[in-house]
């Protein structure tokens, strides 16, 4: 009797523990983030992080893989015309909202036209090539371009390709933001400036088998070893953007995995070419003194002395894993004599100063430090000002600067690395650097579909650039995250984003 | 009493009147174009304008400043220019966030430093007197930032003891909101208990060596009694008084702690808006927290009347 009771007591046992040890769902994902989002509608949002919020909140119309390769997400299919000024879109059926409109080829219509029209949208320059939309089918819709525009599927796979829901956009005008009502496989639920965002899984997803979690938490946390310091006490489950000063501490902890990619973006030195009345100095009239101080710097000996070898060197506005790299411009080694024969060259063979502005956080300070020191050793004496970051910017904007420590965030379409900072009158050239040949370069590969036809239009703007640097890259950053144990399924993609389909968390 | 209250109330609107100026001024000074800080990467020209026109930058600054009373006398204090919600709003979530930092932070100064002080005076040139200064001195010199992450490393990291940041609403779960502000508190509550424990001591010195205070040694008292009824209750006055006025040293020094421990209050609402140039924010904020330091002077005040029979004709 005794017996048969222990064996009762035992197959009970048994049977709980396969159902604890069965893949509980999780109840909740917590991902911290280096600051707070900004405004939650895609339309007028600008932050990197609010873009990582997104990416749960808002589905887009494509996707892209980790190797930049454009995927379908909202729309399954599309072709474009012979001319390359029309793109047809197939959309998903059977998508709705998450106040339960259905999502049709009119609702893309209306996304188009809100983030063309509304007066407050960041989105207008980005779909600028959209002259009309037609609707075709209830779930087909073609875009008609003013030009071909090799850049709009990548657009499409980021902000200005997010679908928000037509009658809550409507409703809320402005204010959307602060309730979003999009797509995605999480729902908004409540925001607390500064405290936390938290998203619901949307029950109707399109993709909800790929979700496993009840609900996703991001909390912003600014200090980068607090952040580590809440992963390993067990309050958070992921971060993104480990400090590369931390990644030693959080390899070396057992229940921590960390992950990486490089990033879309670079950082580097822009010169003052022709921004007003400053740009006319020597480092902006002789191309000469900027090759010199490239020559005088050691890329690969920066990243290891910043960032813990944590980074990539660079040397052009893609880094050097990526498909548009031009390979034929390896990241130069350093070469003292080089440097000093162009300065000699160049009129100044007892060394030449340049003022550099410098935003006053630690990282890019440290950074010009180091080429400080390195400069000097070829008789380029650096002076450096920091600035505060909005000042920085409004100098730059305005040609109050020699040279500037600044990059940018990347995007997928190497023509946002490219066009706008190089192409006379580009929207961000505060270099105000012009050359007939780039941007006729840089014109015809926003112009063509064919790959290998814009990466040749690509090289050949690179050979010049080079040679002239408006732009100097220094290195690549690279995206840290730093997770839990039990979490698996993440995927890093060089854009920096947290995408939740496939992850999970073991209990 | 009341006319004492009232008065200082009349008193202190110029001085509002005159801070809000100041600050406006300060913002419109400080260099950077809010917009295109708020721009990012993104700088479309038309919609900067819009942005503009929109938040009324383009106006003349007394006309900007004008506006902003008329609509904040309204209670109307204007919206984030960052995350579009109202600074009325952003306030009422934060500032009970902060008060409750700052109440439990003074409570450790209250604990800390009132028994430091007072040991110290009693036992004034033994060990415990030079023990009880060292730690206060300690107290003042260490960083908060620093006494700040090793806090975390130790208490959260290494035994798991506290949640390392993060804020959890009182009206919420009123336990766990309490144990994750203990280390925060704690943090801001140090450098305020060393004040405290010094101006206990000196007031206690002073009234130790009263005559009334031998008298009734003489009687015969207890010296427990000589020194917590006698003497401590007549040291009480100014230490009140220092009390009301380290509030709004609290506020201000909340603003690295809350950073620290991630905490959605005032300071870190501060921070990020003056960053961001978001100027409506700055602007809701630093009246506030003028009328608050105004409130606590006042409040100040009347303790020491209420404390100090005396001054009560005048």
């Amino acid at each position: 009797m005794t017996h048969l009771k222990s064996s009762l007591l035992a197959a009970l046992l048994g049977a709980t523990s396969v159902g604890l040890a069965a893949p509980a769902m999780a109840a909740d994902l917590r991902i911290a983030l280096q600051s707070d989002a900004d405004v939650l509608d895609p339309d007028q949002s600008r932050t990197f992080v609010g873009r990582i919020v997104y990416t749960a909140l808002c589905d887009k119309l494509v996707d892209i893989t980790p190797d930049l390769e454009i995927i379908p997400q909202l729309a399954t299919g599309w072709s474009w015309s012979d001319d390359g000024t029309a793109l047809t879109m197939t959309l998903r059926e059977g998508v709705v909202f998450h106040d339960g409109t259905p999502f049709d080829a009119q609702a893309v219509a209306d996304n188009i036209t809100r983030s063309q029209t509304m007066e407050a949208s960041r989105r207008k320059s980005e779909l600028k090539s959209i002259a009309s939309t037609e609707v075709l089918g209830s779930h087909e819709i073609k875009l008609n371009l003013t030009a071909p525009d090799a850049t709009l599927l990548a657009q499409l796979a980021d902000r200005a390709g997010m679908m928000v829901s037509p009658t809550a956009a409507t409703a809320a005008g402005a204010d959307f933001g602060l309730n979003p009502v999009c797509s995605g496989p999480f729902a908004f639920g409540e925001r607390v400036a500064q405290d936390r965002i938290v998203l619901n899984k949307f029950a109707d997803y399109w993709n909800a088998d790929q979700i496993h979690f009840d609900s996703v938490t991001y909390l912003p946390i600014p200090d980068t070893t607090v952040r580590l310091a809440n992963l390993q006490s067990g309050d958070i489950d992921m971060l993104e953007r480990l400090a590369a000063t931390d990644l030693a501490q959080a390899k070396s902890d057992d229940g921590i995995q960390v992950e990486s990619a490089i990033s879309l973006g670079y950082q580097g030195i822009t010169f003052n070419i022709n921004n007003g009345e400053k740009g006319d100095n020597p480092w902006g009239n002789d191309k000469r003194l900027r090759q010199a101080l490239s020559y005088a710097i050691d890329r690969e000996a920066i990243n290891q002395v910043v960032f813990d070898g944590a980074f990539a060197a660079g040397n052009q506005p893609v880094p050097p894993n990526s498909p548009w790299y031009n390979s034929n411009h390896p990241v130069p080694a350093r070469d003292l004599d080089k440097a000093r024969a162009l300065l000699a060259e160049a009129g100044y063979p007892d060394g030449i100063d340049l003022e550099v502005q410098v935003p006053n956080t630690t990282v890019p300070l440290q950074l010009m430090q180091v080429v400080q020191a390195m400069a000097a050793e070829a008789g380029i004496n650096i002076t450096i000002t920091s600035k505060e970051f909005a000042t920085l910017l409004a100098d730059q904007s305005a040609g109050d600067y020699q040279a500037s420590q600044i990059g940018w965030s990347g995007r997928v379409d190497p023509d946002g690395n490219n066009h706008q900072f190089v192409t006379t009158n580009g929207g961000i050239n505060d270099s105000e650097y012009s050359n007939a040949d780039v941007d006729r370069l840089m014109n015809a590969a926003r112009a063509s579909n064919d790959i290998a036809e814009r990466k040749a239009s690509y090289d050949a703007a690179r050979d010049i650039l080079n040679e002239d640097l408006p732009r100097m890259m220094i290195y690549h950053q690279t995206w840290i995250w730093a997770l839990d144990d039990s979490i698996k399924g993440f995927v890093p993609y060089p854009d920096g984003m947290i995408r939740l389909e496939g992850m999970m968390k073991d209990e | 009493m009341l006319p004492f209250i009232l008065r200082r109330i009349v008193i202190a609107i110029p001085t509002i009147i005159l801070i809000s100026m100041f600050v406006f001024a300060l913002q419109k000074l400080l260099p950077g174009d809010p917009i295109l800080a708020m721009a990012g990467e993104e700088r479309d020209p038309e919609v900067l304008e819009f942005l503009r026109e929109k938040y009324r930058l383009n106006d003349p600054i007394p006309v900007q400043y004008i506006t902003w009373v008329g609509n904040a006398l309204t209670g109307d204090l204007g919206i984030s220019l960052r995350t579009s919600q109202p600074v009325m709003e952003l306030i009422g979530q934060k500032l009970p966030v902060t008060i409750q930092l700052a109440v439990m932070a003074m409570c450790f100064a209250l604990l800390i430093g009132i028994p430091a002080g007072i040991l110290s005076a009693v036992k004034k040139g033994t060990i415990t007197d030079y023990i009880a200064n060292i730690v206060a001195l300690s107290g003042l010199s260490i960083p908060n930032f620093w006494l700040g992450i090793m806090l975390i490393l130790l208490v959260s990291v290494k035994w798991q003891l506290l949640p390392a940041s993060g804020y959890v609403p009182l009206s919420e779960d009123p336990l766990k909101s309490i144990t994750t502000m203990i280390m925060p508190a704690f943090v801001l509550g140090t450098a305020l208990a060393a004040t405290l424990m010094r101006h206990t001591r000196s007031a206690m010195l002073e009234v130790l060596t009263a005559d009334y205070i031998r008298t009734a040694r003489a009687k015969g008292v207890l010296e427990k009694r000589v020194v917590l009824k006698h003497a401590f209750r007549n040291a009480l006055t100014p230490i009140v008084t220092l009390t009301a006025l380290l509030f709004g040293e609290l506020v201000a020094g909340a603003v690295l702690t809350e950073q620290i421990f991630t905490i959605p209050g005032f300071g870190k609402l501060v921070v990020d808006a003056v960053f961001n140039r978001d100027y409506a924010v700055v602007q809701g904020i630093v009246l506030v927290t003028a009328i608050g330091f105004i409130l606590m002077n006042l409040l100040a005040d009347v303790l020491y009347v209420l404390l100090n029979p005396r001054l009560r004709g005048q």
